[in-house]
């Protein structure tokens, strides 16, 4: 195999360094007994207790999660459905303006898309508040769920779908018992890009939220507009925890089931 | 039926919730202030003919006269411009470096650039306000080294904004410029090789244009979100850093003038359609080059 060059190595070296070093250093200073968080004063876990005491962070996170959940679902389905129509959907009216529009919101800047949006709901007397925003998070998570089931539609073998028609299936028994179970590895991990970009979503979430309704990232700026706060760096730890454990469970889960799947390919070679 | 419903209703909700706030955006650009509360003069109440009529381009002759606006627009411009080429200088070699490493390794360093999306963007924004700031990591750790006698300023100045750009945006640029560098075929340079080309002769001559697809696909993904950027110019730039997605957002909550935050947004978008466009094109090409 390729034996790595000592340039090789400095520029992974350097380059992962780059990428993790900030966050790291935030972890180690969410430790720091002093309210200075600059100045290290001894081990303490006393902003995490604060944290803990801390409604309105606790509130925001609520809702940000019930958001979350509801545009993320919403998004899987309409952007299942979206890349479907995409990839099997042959020619229809509009067919440029549809995938126009699916590709788009990937590239529009956030505070473009955020202000269209509010604009829109003020035009239709449409009260700011969860609904809002799970509307303007559909929206663009959407696309992103239809570019991942798009690609996974795109590669695999249209003869399956077929011959489960020709087996007297409809198209919709068709879609649910052969398509669907092969994209599912797609169309759960579109889940999981719209779920993080809906708890990650600071921008469009300001323009869509009234203020009935507070999401953890515009709570996190408006407190870290004014500075660098202990408190916040507890919750950033709590947060880059969590979606640590989350990638790297799901990535040892995908890893066991492609070995499982390679198992089985291997076993039905031999069968036959 | 069933095929009516499939396409109907994605159609019908990005068409609602995306496109018709387009025209209202570009509707509101063209209409005066009343008040900063809706309705906008003119509305449809007095039919179309007089609505029409009463459209102006006041707001982006405002635009236009007031050089705020025009620097903001370069400065953003030359910013996204820098950085892109920042995060390619930073984003290349890791991503060739990725490419040679032994087969059993590349899938963990694959995950490693991505783990950092899934991690808050504001959060790894925030990350920097501590390590750039007076009392910072940064300036203790180049004190401690002797390097510098006093702490320097580096948050809220620009350079905070491209670091900021740099760091969020490079997994951007390294996982396209990897898709390429992996597909390679090492023994075209093997072949450069004996062919009497140095090994820094078949990098220039063969990895990189191989690579350009990975490098283009790269650097507008930089580009464009680095463009209308809003939350690292407030963050980690100060009061000289000038940004159009900065501007847009005080436009609309500071100073509440709706239409010329509209008209912003609508000049935004026209310079961003020429590499939007670029863009969508050259994933095309990408695609049908595969299959």
């Amino acid at each position: 195999m390729n034996r790595l060059s000592w340039f090789n190595v400095t520029s992974l070296t350097l380059g992962f360094a780059f990428l993790y070093l900030p966050m790291v250093i935030l972890i180690i200073y969410s430790f720091n007994e002093s309210k200075l968080v600059t100045v290290w004063a001894g081990f303490s876990t006393k902003w995490y207790g604060e944290l803990l005491q801390n409604e309105a962070f606790l509130d925001a996170a609520w809702v940000t999660i019930k958001v979350a959940v509801l545009s993320s679902t919403i998004a899987t389905v309409l952007g299942t459905m979206a890349a479907y129509v995409l990839v099997r959907g042959g020619r229809f009216m509009g067919r440029t303006l549809f995938s126009g529009m699916i590709y788009a919101p990937l590239v529009m800047p956030e505070v473009i898309t955020g202000l269209s949006l509010l604009l829109l709901f003020i035009g239709i007397g449409l009260d700011r508040g969860v609904l809002t925003i799970v509307l303007a998070h559909t929206t663009f998570s959407m696309c992103y769920v239809s570019v991942v089931v798009s690609s996974r539609l795109l590669t695999f073998d249209r003869s399956l779908e077929e011959a489960a028609l020709d087996l007297g299936c409809s198209s919709f028994d068709a879609f649910r018992l052969v398509t669907l179970p092969i994209i599912a590895p797609a169309v759960v991990s579109g889940w999981l890009l719209a779920f993080t970009l809906s708890l990650d979503d600071l921008v469009i979430a300001s323009f869509a939220a009234g203020p009935s309704a507070t999401t953890l990232p515009i709570k996190i700026f408006s407190a870290v507009r004014l500075g660098v706060s202990p408190e916040i760096n507890a919750l950033s730890t709590i947060m880059i925890g969590i979606v640590t454990i989350g990638v790297i469970g799901a990535s040892l889960v995908s890893k066991r089931n492609s070995l499982k799947q390679q198992k089985d390919e291997q076993a039905a070679a031999r069968a036959a | 039926m069933q095929r009516f419903a499939l396409i109907a209703v994605p159609y019908a909700w990005l068409l609602a919730l995306f496109l018709i706030p387009f025209v209202i955006v570009f509707k509101i650009s063209l209409s005066d202030i009343a008040l900063a509360i809706p309705p906008y003069t003119p509305t449809l109440k007095e039919g179309f003919g007089p609505f029409l009529a009463a459209l102006d381009f006041e707001n982006f002759a405002f635009l236009a006269s007031d050089d705020l606006y025009w620097r903001a627009y370069v400065s953003s411009l030359r910013i996204a411009l820098i950085s892109t080429l920042l995060t390619l200088l930073i984003g290349y070699p890791v991503a060739y470096a990725m490419a040679r490493a032994p087969e059993e390794w590349r899938a963990t360093l694959m995950m490693l650039v991505i783990l950092p999306f899934w991690t808050s963007f504001l959060i790894r924004v925030y990350a920097w306000m501590g390590i750039l700031s007076q009392e910072g990591f940064l300036n203790q750790f180049l004190l401690w080294t002797g390097l510098i006698s006093a702490p320097l300023t580096i948050l809220n100045t620009t350079s905070a904004v491209y670091i900021g750009i740099v760091y969020t945006y490079v997994p951007f640029m390294i996982l396209p410029i990897y898709a390429a560098l992996d597909r390679l075929d090492g023994s075209l340079i093997e072949a450069a090789e004996d062919l009497g080309c140095s090994r820094f002769q078949a990098f220039w001559l063969v990895t990189i244009p191989l690579s350009k697809n990975g490098i283009i696909a790269g650097s507008f993904l930089v580009f464009i979100p680095a463009l209308g950027e809003f939350v690292i110019p407030s963050l980690l730039g100060g009061s000289g850093t000038l940004m159009i997605g900065k501007v847009l957002w005080e436009e609309f909550f500071n100073n509440r003038d709706w239409p010329v935050a509209s008209a912003v947004a609508v000049v935004l978008l026209l310079i961003l359609i020429i590499p939007i466009i670029l863009f969508q094109r050259n994933q095309q090409r990408q695609a049908e080059q595969e299959t």
